[in-house]
């Protein structure tokens, strides 16, 4: 299993903290789910959250803040520098908004946020396209993880370009990657992972669920099962049948 | 007769002294910063008695409680039963699909239909109309609930309770935190604004992947603006973000909010435990009675009823989630 900055997951869901209808269901959410890593918000408000995030440290897992929410280099700078400072981590997914409507990345700003970070003692996991070039400029700067878009945040249109997502692992066969956003349904999820990704990062389509712990339970079900899949090396589909059992030469054919 | 000290006279405790004084107690209050006022979190509050729009985001009992409240209301103070009306902008339809699988108690509108209801609201095709919610002003509550109070004898002492008090009733909020340690406080902004230009008549939810938009009519074409949520304590001022969200969102349901002026700006902190339902603790010889987070107005009624069937009866109702007298 490729390893996030040294750090083996003890589960390859990602699941962020936001929008769920109570902080209790947010916690029975990650019990139900065994989801190993905690996605945070800083953006929202500085410097206050404290009980909120207490909980979240509670919870046990692996943190992750995020910028979510920042549109400037300079703004995703200050506010992965409060993270730190925050929850006691060189983890920052760094999140810089470049479209208001379709919430995709500024790639351009991204990079360069990236490389002032990576400078400064970060461990920069990158919320970007699904772009090649952009990936391979992101590992320049110093990420040692990429996590591309499955679909625009909050979507739930699951992966819509299957084919550039194939292309990033062939491209980059050892660094792990992540989708991340877009994620609807726990079939979206296991697609990633069968399709050799390392990690899936969800928020909305569980908290926004009608049953946030059962869903969230669904997605980590899924991923486990599309990782398995990955790993036990798939068949490849065919345009005619194979039957799997020989049919000439069979004593009686009924 | 026992002498009950209910401290605190925001929502809470003014309900809870409400609800003992109607059962027969005797009730005494106190509360430092006097009668009911900016300082406290239930002077903000959108005053809407929806039960059936909370549920979309909310556990059963707040749908369940929330229907008594109307009723209690109307007994105090003066509640206006004119429904709410829940639209979304085009983009949005999912959301309000969503919303309506979520909760109960509507029936689907259709352009017509919501101008008919509201002739200020032309922009939406589609909507939900919940007729059986109601909501009131929450100063006028507040000051109704304390006038029926003194006028009932009760003595209100503007000052902390004295130390060692015994048959006490604790509504302090947030304040309470330093016993209730699982409370937490949850940032909530929210705008008065004056549009003589626009009249409504009933609250408005405007759908919004963030916050619960509302717009609750005043009298005088005043309307009240909420609210953000944001899990933070900081409780000093309003963001210049959260602010164009309240605005813009009011803007979209009618450009002549535009012209409206700001009256007020409302910053403040709701208590809240983890599953953001309220609690009623006994410890020792206080009561604690907490946690009514963005439902003040549509829960403190079941709160006190609950209080004073611990105080009075010694009934444990299912908000009593602790009692170690």
């Amino acid at each position: 299993m490729r390893a996030f900055y040294g750090t083996e997951l003890p589960n390859p869901l990602m699941l962020g903290t936001a929008q769920y209808p109570s902080p209790a269901i947010l916690e029975q959410a990650f019990r139900a789910s065994g989801a190993g890593v905690a996605t945070v918000s800083l953006r929202r408000e500085s410097g206050a959250g404290q009980t909120f995030w207490s909980m979240i440290r509670d919870l046990g897992v692996l943190i992750l803040p995020n910028t979510a929410g920042c549109h400037t280099v300079k703004e995703a700078v200050t506010t992965a520098h409060m993270a730190r400072e925050v929850f006691g981590t060189p983890w920052i997914k760094l999140e810089l908004i470049g479209h208001t409507d379709s919430l995709q990345p500024d790639v351009f700003g991204l990079v360069e946020a990236a490389r002032i970070l990576t400078e400064d003692g970060f461990q920069v996991f990158p919320y970007t396209t699904d772009d090649l070039i952009v990936g391979e400029r992101l590992l320049a700067v110093g990420c040692e993880v990429l996590m591309p878009w499955g679909a625009p945040i909050g979507s739930g249109r699951g992966l819509n370009n299957e084919y550039a997502l194939r292309a990033m692992r062939a491209e980059f066969p050892d660094t792990p990657l992540v989708v991340d956003a877009g994620i609807g349904l726990p079939s979206h999820a296991a697609r990633a992972m069968e399709l050799g990704y390392d990690a899936v990062l969800l928020n909305t389509a569980v908290a926004r669920a009608g049953d946030p712990a059962d869903m969230a339970r669904a997605m980590a079900l899924a991923i486990q099962a599309g990782q398995l899949a990955h790993r036990a090396d798939p068949i490849e589909a065919r345009d005619m049948a194979s039957a799997s059992t020989p049919v000439i030469g069979k004593a009686f054919l009924s | 007769m026992t002498l009950w000290s209910v401290i605190g006279a925001g929502v809470a405790g003014l309900a809870v002294a409400t609800e003992l004084v109607a059962r027969g107690a005797q009730v005494q209050v106190f509360d430092p910063s006097g009668p009911p006022g900016p300082h406290g979190c239930s002077w903000w509050a959108g005053g809407m008695l929806a039960p059936w729009c909370e549920y979309e985001n909310a556990e059963e009992p707040v749908l369940r409680l929330g229907q008594q409240a109307i009723g209690w209301w109307e007994e105090h103070t003066t509640v206006t039963r004119r429904g709410t009306l829940v639209v979304a902008n085009p983009r949005d339809l999912p959301d309000l699909r969503r919303f309506a699988r979520r909760t109960e108690g509507f029936t689907e509108v259709i352009q017509e239909e919501i101008t008919q209801l509201e002739p200020d609201l032309t922009a939406f095709s589609n909507g939900l109309h919940f007729p059986n919610e109601a909501h009131l002003d929450p100063r006028r509550a507040l000051s109704d609930l304390y006038r029926g109070l003194t006028d009932k004898g009760v003595q209100f002492h503007r000052k902390p309770a004295p130390a060692g008090l015994k048959n006490a009733i604790d509504c302090r909020g947030l304040h309470a935190r330093e016993v209730l340690h699982d409370l937490r406080g949850v940032k909530g902004e929210m705008l008065v604004i004056r549009a003589p230009d626009v009249a409504l008549t009933r609250p408005i939810r405007l759908l919004h992947p963030r916050m619960p938009l509302y717009v609750v009519p005043r009298s005088d074409h005043v309307y009240l603006l909420g609210a953000t949520m944001i899990e933070s304590e900081d409780s000093g001022r309003i963001t210049v973000r959260s602010m164009l969200e309240l605005l813009s969102a009011a803007y979209a349901l009618n450009p002549a909010f535009g012209e409206a002026e700001v009256l007020e700006i409302g910053v403040d902190l709701r208590p809240a435990f983890p599953d953001n339902l309220p609690r009623i603790r006994r410890l020792g010889r206080t009561i604690y009675a907490n946690g009514l987070y963005r439902h003040g107005y549509l829960l403190a009624p079941a709160l006190a009823q609950g209080v004073a069937d611990l105080a009075l009866n010694d009934t444990h109702t299912e908000l009593v989630d602790e009692d170690r007298a």
